[in-house]
């Protein structure tokens, strides 16, 4: 695997993205942190101990698996494990920060866009991710960023939170 | 699923791995009825046709319901408004609906193995939803996720069956899956509901409900067909209540935390009491709401992965 980012580099790229969400977020009266399952998860979380440690309140939290709004379930893909959706607050009139590891073609925020509406109308919807990695196949943009790489189509870009590292294999 | 399965025509035979796939996946399914709005896209543009030559109001519209939250658009062909009356064979009304070109086919027929020719002679995916006293495979596996709700693991578990064992497609299944999952099925009924020949299948053959009532963790209790009773078969109501039916007083012999279990549509007062159906111990309507998601989880596992669909 080739390495793009260390324990510290890695630690860096998070504060980046929590810094960015803290300071667009900073008047918004209510809004959540939406982890897209299984790698946007962690980062929310990290997001969210930020927050928290930097302004004394804990971000309204959820998680969404979009599994069941994919637009390649037939495709003849692996079968993928159906995980938990969860949002525990009121979607309608609430700010969302929808949180991932890796942007790529963009498909996966669309189909957790899709996702958060069947629950209510939110007030906005923003983007954070750790890595950009290009290639977008939809007008889809990150509104806060960790990192920016360039790619290969074939790569496959690997968030290691236990070990600590970001590499392209 | 490990191997791609195009069809679910019976319990028996499926892997411990594949029932606790659709366990799980039905767990998930769960949460997408409790939402505002009820309905993800994942089966759009699927067609799903319930196909019954049996009356039923509950398995078709769990179906169907099930199919909705997905996303599919369904169909019912029933017996009494199709051309079958008018002497159409099964393979004829099923070429029909072919024409129509579904993507998966429910089916309930009296006859054993209805679904499991249509299985063989057309490309969709069949779901056995009761033929003749075969099995019914989506009322066991509903059975089952509302029994690991209340007992976590079914391994080790005792489950009786009581009543008409003979002639149900609902015990048949229960029997297979539960013993495939770990428990262990013992089953008590009338002499005539309940012959030795059930020998064959892995349970074990009680006379008297006491005696299987006990030490059981589940009772499932089976309908009385009514049209069964006042023959030979079954003396009257009354008798069947007295020896068979569970009241609150047979109860108190069993656990206390026992979960109690009916297919439905019960019969108040004949199989089971009014206070035992209403009771803390009684399941019944959570095997209903149950029956919506394990059928959701079927439809997506068995449709979802379909190599030669287009993608949407």
């Amino acid at each position: 695997m080739n390495r793009v980012l260390d324990g510290a580099g890695l630690a860096a790229a998070v504060d980046a993205v929590a810094d960015q969400v803290m300071t667009a977020m900073a008047r918004v009266p209510r809004w959540a942190l939406v982890g897209i399952r299984a790698g946007g998860v962690p980062l929310a979380d990290r997001i969210a101990d930020q927050v928290l440690a930097r302004t004394g309140h804990r971000p309204l939290r959820g998680a969404v698996d979009i599994t069941l709004y994919r637009d390649d379930l037939y495709t003849g893909l692996e079968k993928p494990v159906l995980g938990d959706t969860d949002l525990p607050f009121e979607v309608s009139g609430c700010g969302i920060v929808l949180v991932d590891d890796v942007l790529f073609t963009g498909r996966t925020v669309r189909a957790a866009m899709g996702e958060v509406w069947d629950f209510g109308r939110p007030a906005f919807i923003r983007l954070a991710v750790l890595v950009d990695r290009g290639h977008r196949e939809l007008p889809i943009a990150p509104d806060f960023v960790g990192l920016t790489i360039a790619t290969g189509l074939h790569d496959k870009v690997v968030v290691d939170w236990a070990g600590q590292e970001v590499g392209i294999r | 699923m490990k191997k791609k399965r195009k069809d679910l025509l019976g319990l028996r035979g499926v892997e411990r791995e594949e029932i606790e796939e659709i366990l799980a996946t039905a767990e998930q399914m769960r949460e997408i009825s409790r939402r505002k709005v009820k309905k993800v896209p994942t089966l759009r543009g699927r067609t799903v046709v319930t196909l019954f030559f049996e009356n039923s109001t509950r398995t078709r519209t769990s179906f169907d319901l099930a199919a909705k939250r997905l996303s599919a658009d369904t169909l019912s062909f029933s017996v009494s408004t199709s051309s079958t009356t008018k002497g159409e064979t099964l393979m004829d009304t099923a070429r029909t609906i072919f024409a129509m070109s579904p993507d998966a086919v429910v089916v309930r027929h009296s006859c054993a193995g209805a679904p499991h020719l249509l299985a063989r002679h057309f490309p969709w995916t069949v779901l056995n939803a009761g033929d003749g006293i075969n099995e019914h495979p989506s009322q066991a596996l509903l059975d089952m996720l509302t029994m690991r709700d209340r007992l976590g693991s079914l391994e080790g578990r005792k489950v009786a069956i009581v009543g008409d064992v003979q002639h149900s497609r609902v015990a048949r299944s229960n029997i297979f899956g539960l013993t495939t999952m770990g428990a262990s099925v013992r089953v008590a009924g009338p002499g005539t509901m309940c012959r030795s020949d059930l020998a064959a299948l892995p349970v074990e053959i009680r006379h008297t409900v006491d005696d299987v009532v006990k030490d059981a963790d589940v009772i499932m209790m089976l309908r009385i067909q009514r049209e069964r009773l006042g023959r030979a078969v079954l003396p009257s109501a009354r008798e069947y209540a007295a020896f068979y039916g569970l009241d609150l007083e047979r109860l108190s012999r069993a656990r206390p935390d026992v979960v109690v279990m009916h297919p439905g549509p019960i019969n108040r007062g004949v199989e089971i009491a009014a206070d035992v159906a209403d009771g803390p111990n009684s399941v019944i309507l959570d095997q209903v709401t149950n029956g919506i998601a394990v059928r959701m989880a079927l439809l997506f596992l068995l449709l979802g992965n379909a190599e030669d669909a287009s993608p949407t």
